[in-house]
């Protein structure tokens, strides 16, 4: 986009703004063509037990999103407590060659995927001080995300609706707050359902967002890829453009002299 | 003597002084990335061929797969 600046998170610099996971495609081919359609560079992976007994030449995530092209994200997802997520974080970082960006989660409840603040911060405190780039996970509440800020997370990725539940922007006031008082950049991380979800979270003047059930769960999750890339990029064009005003009566946008008969 | 370890949450026997490369060995596949943990503590790449297993291991070893 003309006249955009990067987006920074620590040392690095993107052009694209919206970041996406690999989770729940058909195939790995799925994955490698929605993720291409959605021209994101960050590219969150879950960090799991190897299959033991695997068949030699199984197709690996990593051969369709290899780390030299993209920058990969390892999530901490499915660990509900600080000490899993702080392990998860140190095997990605020996798993990918000294790797430190990491996306913290630590959930606090199996129904709606809620983080635990309490757990977070104090994961967060631990990752930051063993010298990793923390981008975190939580909810859309103001205070948490200043804390997380002033600890040193390089990125805060408020939920904008439980993960995976489509749901969109449920309260853009708390997103508008976050946004307002942040210096690190602010990610809305979960709940996008649809391409106009997305274009409302960057309308809000978010840095970013992270999604990926929002793609996977498309009927064609590849064109949906393509959809949200455009989505990000009209919504963070109209922020910089800034809206018009809002008003409760019309306002002819035609000159209002020379009609015909008058 | 053989000594009981665990892998990835399953048991298993190896003769005592087993060395770490030796079960990576046989339960990775060849090429692929992987991360080791044993008693929840990394054990770097560069260590692997130095690590003899003790009785009661707990080895993780991870890759990466699909997540968001």
């Amino acid at each position: 986009m003309t006249g955009d600046s990067p987006l920074k998170i620590g040392e690095r610099r993107f052009h694209s703004r919206l970041l996406v996971g690999t989770g729940k495609y058909r195939d790995l081919e799925q994955t490698r063509q929605a993720i291409e359609a959605s021209g994101a560079e960050i590219v969150t992976v879950a960090i799991r037990r190897t299959n033991i007994g695997q068949m030699p030449g199984e197709p690996n995530l990593l051969d369709v999103i290899p780390p030299d092209k993209y920058t990969l994200l390892p999530n901490t997802a499915g660990c509900y407590n600080v000490e899993d997520a702080v392990r998860t974080c140190r095997l990605a970082r020996e798993l990918l060659d000294g790797h430190t960006l990491v996306k913290l989660e630590v959930l606090g409840d199996e129904k709606t995927l809620f983080p635990d603040i309490p757990a977070t911060l104090a994961a967060a405190e631990i990752l930051v001080g063993e010298g990793f780039e923390v981008m975190v996970y939580t909810n859309d509440d103001p205070i948490v995300a200043r804390r997380l800020e002033e600890m040193g997370c390089v990125a805060v990725m408020p939920l904008a609706a439980p993960i995976g539940s489509g749901l969109g922007i449920r309260n853009p006031y708390n997103i508008h707050f976050i946004v307002e008082q942040a210096k690190v950049p602010i990610i809305v991380d979960a709940g996008v359902g649809t391409a106009s979800d997305a274009a409302v979270a960057m309308e809000l003047g978010v840095d970013g967002v992270l999604m990926n059930t929002a793609i996977a769960e498309a009927r064609d999750p590849v064109l949906m890829a393509s959809a949200m890339r455009k989505a990000i990029e009209a919504g963070r064009e109209a922020f910089l453009a800034g809206r018009m005003p809002r008003k409760r009566y019309g306002s002819a946008s035609s000159p209002v002299g020379g009609v015909i008969g008058d | 003597m053989s000594i009981s370890i665990t892998v990835n949450g399953e048991p298993r026997q190896y003769p005592e002084g087993t060395v770490l490369t030796t079960v990576i060995g046989e339960l990775v596949t060849p090429g692929s990335r992987f991360a080791v943990e044993i008693n929840r503590e990394i054990v770097p790449r560069s260590q692997h061929g130095d690590y003899r297993l003790r009785p009661d291991d707990q080895l993780e070893i991870v890759t990466a797969i699909g997540g968001g």
